[in-house]
């Protein structure tokens, strides 16, 4: 699974860096190296699609419910202070 | 904001002629005025979409869900007090986290000595470990490559019950900031100059936080979504 050629940046780097690929806070030589890498890389490119896949697996917990009892209990609050303003 | 003010005195913000609020986009502004002239509609809508993340930015700072339920309250309280006296220099939600950051802040002041963080919990391991790996540094070839890659995911299992609730249990386990951090740009989709600002860290620091708390989250599904063997 290791690089098919040699190149300048190795796996365990390229994986400390793609935060930094995917929000665009690489500086251009080192975002060419790593693409470079990817590349030729097997192992990286699954990783990156990996943590691309948690990315958006994690999203998805914003998508949960709001319990009756708290909106019941935050429209009481709204309530009480529209009745003292 | 350029000259210093003559005596000790504070500087005081001009008046923000209505309509004007810099900070303040247009949305923002139709909210404040509904919720001012006592819409339900228009503060359940705010509700919506705040306080599940209001909750999780909570929860980095007291030590249980209950409590953390308490202090999102308590700032609502604090926000609908504050409303109308709001002038609009910052985002409408950003004015709202720093009430909740500061809630929260007060409640984990007084919590934190008599329990124990979450993310100080011992780590279930139900899962196989991922088995990746690096060679060492001083290997001949290939220093710092893979010695074993990441095996390939069964990727639909990433969508399903299972997967949300690893994810969440692993977010509840991070440190405080990496969680904060996390929560913010993955679960609510902030962007990262509105992290930076509510948490007071630079955008440098806020990525490694982030990719710290990405590889454990990633890490945390990797034995388990891994593709079954044929």
């Amino acid at each position: 699974m290791s690089a098919a050629r040699p190149t300048d940046i190795a796996c365990q780097e390229v994986v400390e860096l793609l935060t930094d690929f995917l929000e665009g806070a690489l500086d251009r030589k080192t975002r060419t190296r790593l693409e470079q890498h990817l590349v030729l890389c097997p192992g990286c490119t699954e990783y990156l699609r990996q943590l691309r896949l948690t990315i958006g697996a994690t999203r998805r917990l914003s998508e949960a419910e709001l319990p009756e009892h708290v909106r019941t209990a935050l429209l009481d609050v709204f309530r009480h202070w529209r009745e003292g303003a | 904001m350029a000259s210093p003010e003559p005596s000790g005195k504070t500087l005081e913000e001009p008046p923000v002629p209505p309509g004007s609020s810099p900070g303040l986009s247009a949305e923002d502004r139709l909210v404040l005025q509904r919720i001012a002239a006592g819409d339900e509609k228009a503060f359940l809508a705010l509700v919506e979409r705040n306080h599940r993340a209001m909750v999780r930015v909570a929860l980095s700072y007291v030590p249980s869900e209950a409590i953390a339920e308490e202090v999102v309250q308590e700032a609502w309280i604090g926000i609908v007090q504050g409303i109308a006296k709001f002038e609009g220099r910052c985002p409408l939600r950003a004015w709202m986290f720093r009430i909740l950051v500061n809630c929260a802040r007060m409640r984990g002041g007084r919590e934190a000595r008599s329990t124990p963080f979450s993310s100080l919990a011992p780590v279930d391991s139900d899962a196989p470990p991922s088995p990746e790996t690096f060679r060492p540094p001083d290997d001949p070839r290939w220093p710092g490559h893979w010695a074993q890659g990441p095996e390939p995911w069964a990727d639909e299992r990433l969508f399903n019950a299972e997967a949300a609730r690893r994810i969440r249990s692993e977010i509840e386990r991070l440190p405080p900031n990496q969680r904060q951090v996390i929560t913010l740009r993955d679960i609510e989709d902030w962007d990262s100059s509105e992290v930076c600002e509510l948490l007071g860290i630079s955008e440098a620091n806020q990525r490694v936080l982030l990719h710290r708390a990405r590889t454990r989250v990633r890490k945390a599904l990797a034995g388990w979504a891994r593709r079954a063997e044929p």
